[in-house]
């Protein structure tokens, strides 16, 4: 399908599907490295022997690896990718910058992750969640950004479609948005020219606040809006029905994108961080709650008239349940974000079990929904290898995730919990390391979460390889051979 | 492609009449009770601003006070205090009883041993281990075996000044680096480790027992005792039991013969104040070993 005649039968130069092909392979490349690097330090916190006395492989300098290898090699290969995929088909052009620029955004996105993996396995860390990577490092995610920017917007202005689809808007905001985070949460002096080390600009609580100004967008734009950009795409074309309301795509983006840059103080809640700063962020985090569940309700509302894909196409149930996933973490965020819940929940694992949740159910479920449908579509294969193995992959991993964000729930609550415990005569009932050893079970569960989450994307990765070498697997079909054709009533 | 609008079979909604890639958008209004979920959050932000301190004045400096005239740091300093307050009472009468008061008083033992436990594990676990287990170079507190004593006014004084610290009052003794400072040779103090060994019965090679008595007689006895048995007022440890701060292998030996060992404890006093202090000392003093 290197061209197309769409629907008007004018003919389009050819779409770049290439370099499409090799962000697909490079997502789940990542993604296996990712999810490893998080069962295994997911068991050195319950077992800290797997620390193996080698500063390469503490807990400290794979965490960043991890968390990393998760949001920016996993999550960012399948969002410029299949934006690379979107845009072009949406605006019935190819590529801006033709084949040199988007190699180079693809071969220069994969030399910042291994220049940023190295770092963290050397111990060159700038010491900022999410930011860690050194100043020679950001620069040169600098320069590969606004090579895809431009790629991107080039082929945005060249479109030949009169109207700018919903799913490019909020590609666009994702990718300029994470541009001005970068540079300004990276300002910093380098010590010299040959060394690694820098200093950032800002210090002290200002430098707590730009750093949690761009960690928390670094999840609303990157984890949020660029995946919605995904959904857009991939939930109406998969369920084969119409996006269920425009309006409602205007109201939640707008408000969405308004309203996520001011909720970053809510991570600094009961810090230096002035009164009135806190009370914006927590405020605004309320507010957030609406305009994200706008994105839930316009994707699952997509699908009436279609509900009955749910049973016979697991990628729809993927694609589904990672919008479902995102309504939950959606809702959990701004209550998480109103101070008296943060006194109990700040520090405590439950932040980690309500990260996976977004990052698992969401971040992830839509990826591998989106890597499914496109994979027979990019190699022009027939169908894939087995719809059935896709609904194992998909019954594994969301037991995972259960395991996960359920052993968290109970393992944070129960730490921030003892820590504010108190004895009759008013001495703090518990010491610190008693907390760490009433966790333990839990981190041994949440392990074992990961486990399961890890093995359905190598059931996954088998999936698409056997798709790729053109092989379909004999099996019943997941269709009952009888069912009509037309669209179902909704219920 | 022209605006085209037609009417979805299946819901009976029109379309925006805009395609991409057959993907099409349909004329929904946002749902009514999400509009009215969103403008309910608002109200309350609003509602929440006009109460609390809220937005910064970028030309005048200062900000939005708030109706409730609320401050975190005022809020933690009252809680603070009340609680300061609570415990004024018992925390005074303990700065000013001895241990042995405290000890004998039913009620500022348990108010002892609580805060004990806490300031315990806040400044002491993490080189005696939690509970007191002990660590390698730190030694273990619930047993019998005290290295500069185990009496409540021996165990007040340690916490109170610490062990080698610059403090005047510190406890202080130095066990020469027989090694290092070529005192003795490889084979003597090899031999002395045997020697070392066989107090608890643990030698292995009686000539070198024999070989060894001699050098132990001559430079250890002084302050480990002629049998080992140490000497709490130098600080100097039993070395006839399976008690060990820093090992008790023949290698560990042989390492602590060479290069000696100077294992440090800050003072505690302007720390931590007089009643913790006390509190620490009964608490450490009833966790096995208290004399």
């Amino acid at each position: 399908m290197s061209a197309t005649t769409a629907l008007t039968g004018r003919p389009v130069a050819a779409y770049d599907e290439d370099v499409v092909r090799l962000f697909v392979i490079a997502t789940m490349f990542w993604g296996i490295i990712a999810f490893t690097a998080g069962v295994y330090i997911a068991f050195q916190l319950a077992f800290p022997a797997l620390n193996l006395g080698l500063e390469y492989t503490t807990f400290g300098r794979l965490r960043p690896l991890h968390t990393s290898a998760a949001i920016f090699a996993f999550g960012g290969n399948a969002l410029l990718g299949t934006s690379f995929y979107v845009v072009q088909r949406t605006c019935r052009a190819p590529l801006f910058g033709g084949w040199a620029l988007s190699r180079f955004v693809f071969w220069g996105y994969q030399f910042f992750i291994v220049m940023a993996a190295l770092g963290y396995v050397l111990g060159v860390s700038q010491g900022r969640e999410y930011a860690e990577p050194e100043w020679y490092v950001d620069l040169w995610l600098t320069l590969v950004w606004v090579a895809y920017l431009v790629v991107f917007l080039g082929t945005v202005l060249k479109r030949r479609e009169p109207h700018i689809y919903v799913a490019n808007w909020f590609y666009l905001a994702f990718i300029i948005t994470i541009a001005v985070l970068h540079i300004v949460n990276n300002l910093a002096m380098p010590v010299s020219l040959v060394g690694t080390k820098s200093y950032s600009a800002a210090s002290g609580v200002q430098d707590a606040l730009l750093q949690w100004w761009y960690g928390h967008n670094a999840v609303g734009f990157f984890l949020t809006a660029g995946f919605l950009g995904m959904m857009y795409y991939f939930v109406p074309k998969r369920a084969e029905r119409p996006v269920y309301s425009y309006r409602l795509s205007i109201i939640h983006f707008w408000a969405l994108i308004f309203l996520y840059i001011w909720a970053g103080p809510h991570h600094l809640h009961y810090t230096a961080l002035p009164d009135w700063a806190q009370t914006l962020g927590m405020t605004f985090s309320i507010m957030l709650w609406v305009p994200s569940w706008g994105g839930m309700v316009n994707g699952i509302m997509t699908l009436s008239g279609a509900w009955d894909k749910l049973r016979t196409d697991p990628v729809m149930r993927f694609l589904v349940t990672s919008v479902a996933f995102y309504g939950m973490s959606t809702f959990e965020g701004p209550v998480m974000s109103i101070k008296a819940v943060n006194a109990l929940s700040h520090y405590t694992d439950w932040t980690i079990g309500h990260v996976h949740s977004g990052a698992l159910g969401w971040v992830a479920f839509i990826s591998f929904g989106a890597v499914y449908d496109l994979v027979p579509k990019l190699w022009h294969r027939k169908e894939l290898y087995s719809m059935r193995l896709v609904g194992w992959h998909f019954w594994i991993s969301t037991l995972g995730i259960v395991l996960y964000i359920t052993s968290m729930w109970v393992s944070g609550i129960m730490q921030g919990l003892m820590w504010r415990a108190y004895d009759h005569l008013g001495f703090l009932q518990y010491s610190f390391v008693e907390t760490v050893a009433a966790m333990h079970p839990f981190y041994v569960i949440r392990g074992l979460g990961g486990v399961l989450f890890l093995l359905g994307a190598l059931i996954m990765v088998y999936n698409l390889v056997r798709t790729i070498r053109g092989d379909v697997r004999a099996e019943a079909p997941m269709t009952p051979a009888n069912r009509a054709t037309a669209p179902i009533p909704a219920e | 492609m022209s605006t085209h609008i037609e009417k979805d079979p299946h819901t009976g909604v029109e379309t925006t009449g805009h395609e991409w890639d057959g993907i099409r958008e349909l004329d929904n209004p946002a749902p009514k009770w999400l509009m009215y979920l969103f403008y309910a959050t608002i109200v309350w932000a609003i509602g929440y601003w006009v109460l609390y301190p809220a937005w910064p004045n970028l030309f005048g400096g200062g900000y939005t006070k708030g109706i409730l005239g609320y401050s975190q740091r005022e809020v933690i300093a009252e809680q603070m205090t009340l609680h300061l307050e609570d415990q004024a009472g018992v925390r005074a009468v303990i700065a000013a009883a001895t241990p042995e008061d405290i000890r004998a008083n039913p009620d500022l033992l348990a108010f002892a041993l609580a805060g004990g436990r806490v300031a315990f594990g806040d400044n002491c676990a993490g080189c005696h281990g939690s509970g007191g287990a002990g660590n390698t170079g730190f030694p273990a507190l619930v047993d019998d075996d005290w290295v500069w004593g185990g009496n409540l006014a021996e165990i007040q004084h340690t916490i109170q000044y610490g062990i080698r610290n610059p403090h005047p009052e510190a406890r202080y003794s130095e066990m020469p680096k027989f090694g290092l400072d070529g005192i003795l040779t490889r084979t003597q103090i090899a031999d002395t480790a045997e020697y070392v060994l066989s107090l608890s019965d643990r030698a292995t090679d009686p000539a070198a027992v024999l070989r060894g008595q001699p050098v132990f007689e001559e430079q250890c006895v002084a302050c480990h005792g002629s049998a080992g048995e140490g000497l709490r007022e130098l600080g100097a440890p039993r070395l006839s039991d399976a008690i060990w701060i820093y090992g008790g292998s023949k290698e560990k030996i042989v390492e602590s013969i060479t290069n000696s060992r100077f294992g440090v404890m800050p003072a505690w006093t302007g720390r931590l104040d007089e009643s913790t202090i006390k509190q620490l000392t009964v608490y450490v003093h009833a966790l096995g070993g208290g004399e």
